[in-house]
């Protein structure tokens, strides 16, 4: 019952957590390929050490959505009985933003896998 | 219609029916056949000769088949809405949404991004061939050269050959804009782009000949950059690479060698290179075999000697914004012994 007794917060920023998860990802699975690629390995050679690097980035990205997304569940507690109403109150729009944010945590995880892919099939920078 | 309508007892009704069904399968067949005949030919990627457009193929037939699902999933249930009889429950609605929006798509399109990637390493996949290839893009013709082991290297243009059953890697660049060369029927298309050198694997799974073309817009005669690919068996292969290396041959009639005489004294060795004559240019095609070559101009005209004298009289309306400057000017039997020249360097 502490979640009821505490007042919601309202605030949108864990609803962007997710899809900044997603970016940071996305940007560092690059930068890394692209500096690999371009100054270590060179034309032709083996992603090697960073396709290990995707993968720590991976397993980092998927860990902060776990935590983003469990966050969220917490949120969506259930709708308190009672006569019909608007739906708005500062209770409402909490469970909106919960709902939201656990759906855009999932859009992300599966793009952070479908990023991650990449990285699991090709293994030369050619 | 009308033979149709004439009874509406039971038995004419089963007939019409077999009718009906028998010319739609009639339609059918005919549909079907006209849409292979329309994949078949030497420029069709759905009529593969090569390893490289039978995985291409094969994703495209299997995207086909999905699509045709999806599409006939959808219509089903369209009849299903417009038929039933009872209202749907509470939870059908985010039934629907959740496994037809998300789940479904969700697989889908996993499937297909996993194929394509697996497909990616061996269509990618360096092998050291030889020779090595290096084409390079020019507005608005192919600039071909082999580079054998034994160090020969052998300059052409407009055409490659290449032996049946095993790799060829390309190096591809430009000399000018970004081209794109593709080969539908042995392989995916690959940028060529200026300063930078790409590469695409051949692979060529039959003999035969086959159409290539530039697959990005490089300007006014983008359409007449073609070029032709001729497959062989290997010793054809390496008889016809011996002969590319050689010089041209001497002028076997006297209207030929007037040819070459004019072809020198006109100046057009300032541009095109024939090997074992004084014509040493590179702007424009080597020309030391052009006569034995299957087209000319980028796989516009046949190399005929017709065609030599159209080429040279008018290429500006052969290939608008070429660079080659028309010889209309010269007498017409001045024209013919050129052409005679040029047909016969085989």
């Amino acid at each position: 019952m502490t979640d009821e007794s505490r007042p919601p917060r309202e605030n949108l920023w864990l609803l962007t957590a997710a899809p900044f998860i997603w970016l940071a990802h996305l940007l560092l699975s690059y930068i890394t390929g692209a500096v690999w690629c371009a100054k270590i390995a060179g034309r032709g050679g083996s992603l090697g050490a960073a396709r290990a690097a995707i993968a720590v980035y991976t397993l980092l990205a998927l860990a902060g959505l776990a935590l983003v997304g469990w966050r969220a569940m917490r949120r969506r507690r259930p709708v308190e009985p009672g006569p019909a109403r608007e739906y708005d109150a500062p209770g409402d729009r909490d469970r909106f933003l919960g709902r939201t944010t656990l759906l855009l945590t999932g859009l992300s995880a599966l793009a952070v896998v479908y990023a991650a892919l990449v990285a699991l099939f090709i293994r030369s920078c050619r | 219609m009308t033979r149709f309508a004439l009874s509406s007892s039971p038995d004419t009704a089963s007939g019409r029916r077999r009718r009906a069904t028998i010319r739609a399968t009639d339609l059918a067949l005919l549909a079907g056949v006209a849409a292979l005949v329309a994949c078949a030919g030497p420029q069709s990627a759905l009529d593969p000769a090569g390893r490289g457009a039978e995985r291409i193929a094969e994703l495209f037939w299997w995207m086909t088949a999905g699509t045709v699902v999806v599409w006939a999933a959808v219509m089903a249930l369209a009849f299903y809405v417009s038929t039933r009889r009872r209202e749907p429950g509470p939870r059908a609605p985010g039934v629907l949404i959740v496994g037809g929006g998300v789940v479904l798509p969700v697989l889908v399109l996993t499937a297909l991004l996993i194929w394509g990637l697996a497909l990616l390493p061996s269509l990618l996949a360096g092998v050291d061939a030889e020779p090595t290839l290096f084409v390079t893009g020019r507005q608005f013709w192919w600039e071909v050269v082999y580079r054998t082991s034994d160090g020969r290297v052998v300059p052409l243009a407009n055409e490659l050959r290449l032996p049946v059953g095993r790799p060829a890697v390309l190096q591809l660049d430009s000399h000018d804009v970004i081209h794109s060369l593709w080969i539908p029927a042995l392989a995916g298309k690959v940028d060529m782009i200026p300063g930078r050198v790409t590469r695409l694997t051949l692979e060529p799974s039959r003999t035969g000949v086959f159409r290539g073309l530039c697959a990005e817009y490089c300007g006014l005669s983008h359409a007449h950059m073609a070029f032709v690919v001729a497959v062989t068996e290997e010793h054809e292969f390496a008889e016809w690479l011996a002969h590319q290396a050689e010089p041209a041959s001497a002028p076997a009639s006297p209207l030929a060698a007037r040819g070459q005489e004019l072809l020198l004294a006109h100046g057009c060795g300032a541009c095109h290179t024939i090997r074992g004559t004084l014509a040493d240019g590179d702007v424009g095609p080597d020309l030391t075999h052009v006569g034995g070559r299957l087209s000319i101009a980028a796989g516009t005209l046949s190399s005929d000697p017709r065609a030599f004298q159209r080429w040279i009289e008018a290429p500006e309306q052969v290939k608008p914004g070429v660079h080659m400057p028309a010889f209309a000017m010269l007498p017409q039997a001045d024209r013919e012994a050129l052409a005679a020249y040029l047909e016969g360097l085989k």
